[in-house]
């Protein structure tokens, strides 16, 4: 069952439609429930590897729904420590529960500050409102 | 309905061949099949049962209207298939001596005649497969042209609109991809081009009319911007059937123009293909074409080989032959009438969008060209009905649907071609169905959504095919796909993008 | 229908066009031909050229004379399959998507290998889409080419190459084959290897060998194989190839002066979302019944557009669905025995030429390479005086090879073809 639309305070959002959720010098990434609901029920996530380095507003992956692929684009930088391999095997976990189940990657950040160019839940639904 | 492979009986064949009775070479060990393909054992009678069962389980233009935007889906005249047929072109080695093939160089000359004389360009390479091989054909010619210039040019400008197949050809010819904007009349934005064309452009592809189905207003002016910064301009001819003989692509200012042969001149598409791309150019991109280029020679004709410029081969021998015998008889058959083909093209194309512009949404409000673009967004928005249950309906009504969600930029789009072929009654038949499925939308929504009803199969699962993968019979391995769980939500297709 | 429209004339439906674009008067083409005069011109045409039916022939070099049965001709005259389009609406078109299906089953069985697409252009085209697979799966940049594979299918590979970002490099032929040692030096650092099986020379290489030459070297091994000969020789799936690439024509297409014919392309299952083209999967539809549908389409130029495994839409579907017809004809019997005979064949004109061969103590298949003991060309002209055509001339692509002919008997040949062979060679 894809989830219902909500955009969780706590995490941190990126104008490309992906969730960051900061703990210490690690941050947890995903897409969130706008992104998935543009795709529709994803088929295939291609990851990075692990130990990879991903810069800030480049492409990190890429997510692929039956009809649409979508570059994931990475809201902070960093290097990979972990994939999740639930993703990789059931895509539609991601549908379901973007900000949970479905996340995609943790990295550690090479440039904590960054994170200061990201939205809050409430600036992120505005966001969305106007697409 | 069974595969071909399930059919089998062990022992089975359909084949005979005639006895061999000299010995058989061995072939040595490593090198030696150790066990046989499981191809079909299946006799002669269920081989032709097999295919005619298949046949009737496909639409062709042969079994009823066919109005895919950007793909002329044109009745195929029969006369072209008796004529390919013809054994001196049927049984004819392409490495036969020249003067025991004197037949077929000519009709390649003739054709490259031909199409010269259509595109407004001299020179004519018939050698590209199809569109998509044109495209890359022309790409690089441009590369080889700048070479020889001593020019480093890095970018393609391509439309917003364009098929898929240009960015791609762009990539696979090793050029960078910019992307230029339609205005709100439908034509290129030509102040966003001008900002973008500089020393390092190396040209344009557009199509002519666009896949909008209309014709850009401002192509002078947006053939002199690339023509005074030094840059070439590439024609994708998908569209031609709108404009023969009424204005040529060479006259508009494109220096390398690309025919489909299978949508403009009548090749059968054949359930994907075969088709053909020949390309014509201007004159200073003439020494780079791919090689061999057939020529005349007095009375005769040969093959060309000594071409030092060439880019060299983009396929095999001279392109696709008896592509070419059946579009030559076709233009035989038209000779200048082309320009009244093109003529009934676009009047059929503009009886239709007057017919069914209230009930759906016309997205740019113009005269349009052989096809035109429209919108069920307002379907969308009021009943939930979307441009895929449209074309899936319309198939309850024994027609094929138009093309759908495409062009990309515009939303839940039906792209309509009916082209010259069609009369009018059925054309009438079809603007009638539409009207009833706009209705339906608000009156009987559940009809829409569930069909089609009365085709081979239902709508199917194309998330589990992606996921899945079975791409081949796999024989005692083969999986029960139906007892596996359909996916838990209802699919729709491309959603915004 | 103008008053529908609301214009007052045809002209008014252009009026969009500048005066500066429009063209004025008729286009210069000769007169409208009717029904029967296209007929009896292009008759005409076609009576201009020698073809197999008129000449005795022992001509092959990568498209051959083989037999087209007539249940072939049958299914490509089925009006349904020759003027559908592409099967994007799978509703309408179930049985384009099963047959590609079976299509594709049947290159996969053939070639031992895990996915084929739908079709490529042809035997050439098919190379190109090798390399650039084998460019994005190892990220290499060089792609090494047998020089015993055929001529034209490399000039393909080099002209789409810079395009690609590719370095192509070529290894020689010993004594008419590729030798394992010197392709493994040539395969360092590359994406691929390519060579062909049978060779252009019709001569049988050690393919095994190729094949763990490449894969020593971390480069892709891809053979191009010729399809008649499948049912003899091994499949390139269980040598440890990667890819198996090759021309169609000689299984359920004719001649055709060169096309339209199909190019096939089948991979080991690691390289499915890499392949070119359409690919056809199945799946089930809403009320659970079994169902085609073009799968894996975000490869593809209309989904991925600049990102595509390749810009290919059209292909040559139709052509590939003759291969089919005729491979079902065959079943794997007949295959084999296609392949014994042509061997047979071709072994007994070896002898009865008595002429020295140009690689000797090769194993071959259905084509071979003499010496002639003058200009090829002159060989081919005076045998042709008297109604045979016999042979290629080598020397048209490989240098040292003036008075060089390739060979080819098909199953259509008998051993009296081959005696006239001989009288013409004599003569």
């Amino acid at each position: 069952m894809a989830a219902a639309e909500g955009y969780p305070d706590g995490l941190q959002y990126h104008s490309e439609h992906d969730w960051a959720r900061i703990e210490g010098d690690e941050a947890t990434l995903g897409v969130t429930w706008f992104a998935q609901d543009a795709l529709g029920e994803l088929v295939h996530y291609e990851p990075p590897e692990e130990g990879a380095e991903i810069s800030r507003g480049s492409s990190y992956g890429e997510v692929e729904s039956v009809k649409a692929v979508s570059d994931l684009i990475a809201p902070l930088s960093g290097v990979v420590v972990e994939i999740n391999q639930k993703a990789v095997a059931e895509p539609e976990t991601v549908n379901d529960d973007p900000y949970g189940e479905g996340w995609l990657v943790r990295i550690r950040l090479s440039d904590p500050s960054e994170a200061a160019d990201l939205m809050d839940a409430a600036a992120y639904k505005s966001f969305v409102a106007e697409q | 309905m069974k595969l071909i492979y399930e059919k089998s009986q062990e022992g089975r064949r359909a084949s005979t061949l005639p006895p061999n009775d000299l010995p058989v070479p061995e072939i040595p060990q490593e090198l030696r099949r150790e066990r046989p393909p499981r191809l079909p054992e299946i006799a002669e009678p269920e081989v032709v049962r097999h295919f005619t069962r298949l046949s009737t389980r496909t639409f062709g233009i042969d079994t009823g209207f066919y109005p895919l935007g950007s793909c002329t889906m044109k009745h195929n005249p029969r006369v072209n298939e008796r004529v390919v047929n013809l054994p001196g072109f049927r049984d004819l080695h392409p490495l036969q001596e020249e003067e025991g093939a004197q037949g077929a160089l000519e009709l390649m000359w003739r054709l490259q005649q031909i199409l010269a004389e259509v595109a407004g360009l001299p020179a004519v390479s018939l050698q590209p497969a199809a569109g998509s091989q044109g495209e890359l054909t022309g790409l690089m010619l441009m590369r080889a042209y700048f070479a020889d210039r001593g020019e480093e040019r890095r970018k393609i400008i391509v439309a917003d609109t364009a098929h898929g197949t240009n960015p791609a050809s762009v990539t696979m010819a090793g050029y960078e991809l910019e992307k230029v904007e339609t205005d709100a009349r439908g034509n290129i934005d030509v102040a966003h081009l001008r900002e973008m064309v500089d020393e390092e452009t190396a040209g344009l592809m557009l199509t002519n009319p666009s896949t909008l189905g209309l014709f850009d207003e401002h192509i002078e002016e947006i053939a002199a911007i690339f023509h005074e910064a030094g840059a070439l301009l590439y024609y994708d001819g998908a569209n031609l059937n709108a404009v023969c003989g009424i204005s040529r692509p060479g006259d508009m200012g494109f220096d390398i123009v690309h025919f489909n042969l299978h949508k403009t001149f009548s090749q059968p598409h054949g359930g994907g293909g075969p088709g053909g791309g020949p390309i014509a150019v201007r004159e200073r991109l003439e020494p780079f074409l791919p090689v061999p280029a057939v020529v005349r020679d007095g009375e005769a004709f040969r093959l060309d080989y000594d071409r030092p410029k060439t880019i060299g081969k983009v396929r095999g021998f001279c392109g696709p032959f008896g592509v070419f015998v059946r579009s030559y008889a076709y233009i035989r058959a038209y000779g200048p009438r082309l320009r009244e083909m093109s003529e009934v093209a676009v009047l059929n194309a503009n009886y239709l969008l007057a017919r069914l512009k209230d009930a759906y949404e016309l997205p740019f409000d113009r005269i349009c060209m052989h096809e035109f673009v429209l919108s069920a967004r307002r379907l969308k928005r009021e009943h939930g009905i979307t441009a895929l249950d449209v074309a899936k309906r319309l198939m309850d009504y024994d027609f094929h649907p138009p093309t759908v969600y495409f062009p990309l930029i515009v939303p839940e789009a039906l792209m309509i071609e009916p082209t010259e072929t069609e009369p009018k009654e059925i054309l009438d038949e079809f603007a009638d169905a539409m009207l009833e499925i706009a209705r339906d939308a608000a009156e009987r929504p559940e009809l829409l959504k569930e069909a089609p009803h009365n085709r081979a199969v239902r709508r199917v699962d194309e998330v589990k095919a992606a996921k899945r993968a079975v791409v081949r019979y796999l024989f005692e391995d083969h999986p029960d796909l139906a007892e596996e769980p359909s996916a838990a939500r209802e699919l729709e297709a491309q959603k915004g993008a | 229908m103008l008053a529908t429209i609301g214009v007052g004339s045809i002209d008014e439906l252009f009026r969009d066009i500048p005066a500066g674009v429009r063209f004025e008067g008729a286009l210069d083409l000769e007169p409208p031909l009717s029904e029967q005069e296209i007929v009896a011109h292009l008759e005409a045409l076609a009576a201009k050229n020698v073809d197999s039916g008129q000449e005795l022939s022992f001509l092959g070099a990568g498209i051959y004379d083989h037999y087209v049965p007539a249940v072939v001709d049958a299914v490509l005259q089925r009006g349904e399959f020759l003027t559908a389009y592409t099967p994007y609406q799978p509703e309408m078109s179930q049985g384009v998507l099963q047959a590609i299906f079976e299509y594709q089953t049947a290159i996969c069985e053939l070639t031992g290998m895990d996915v084929s697409n739908a079709s490529g252009y042809d035997g050439t085209t098919v190379a190109a889409d090798a390399c650039y697979v084998a460019k994005h799966a190892t990220g290499r940049a060089r792609v090494v080419l047998a020089e015993t594979l055929n001529p034209q299918v490399r000039q393909v590979v080099k002209t789409y190459a810079p395009g690609f970002g590719l370095e192509v490099v070529e290894v020689p032929h010993r004594n008419g084959v590729t030798d394992p040692d010197e392709l493994a030096a040539a395969a360092v650092d590359a994406a691929c290897v390519i060579f062909q099986q049978p060779n252009f020379f019709g001569c049988l290489e050690p393919a095994p060998d190729l094949a763990a030459a490449a894969n020593q070297a971390g480069a892709l091994p891809i053979a191009h194989v010729d399809p008649v000969s499948l049912g003899v020789l091994e499949a390139p799936g269980a040598y440890g190839c990667a890819l198996a690439i090759g021309e169609g024509q000689g299984a359920g297409n004719y001649q055709s002066y060169g096309g339209p014919h199909y190019g096939f392309i089948a991979a080991r299952s690691d390289y499915v979302r890499r392949m070119p083209g359409r690919i056809v999967g199945e799946t089930t539809d809403v009320d659970g019944r079994r169902a085609y549908v073009l799968t894996l389409q975000t490869r593809e130029q209309h989904i991925r557009r600049e990102k595509a495994t390749s810009n290919i839409t059209t292909n040559q579907t139709l052509l590939a669905l003759a291969g089919l017809a005729h491979l079902s004809w065959l079943g794997p019997q007949g295959l084999r025995e296609q392949g014994e005979t042509c061997m047979a064949l071709a072994a007994y004109a070896k002898e009865r030429l008595g002429l020295p061969e140009l690689f000797p103590n090769q194993a071959t298949f259905k084509e071979f390479a003499i010496r002639v003991g003058r200009p090829a060309e002159e060989a081919i002209r005076v045998a042709r005086e008297q109604g045979v055509h016999p042979g290629y001339a080598l020397k048209r692509d490989y240098s040292g090879m003036e008075d060089a002919l390739l060979v080819c008997l098909t199953e259509k040949r008998t051993s009296s073809d081959i005696d006239r062979l001989a009288e013409a060679l004599a003569a």
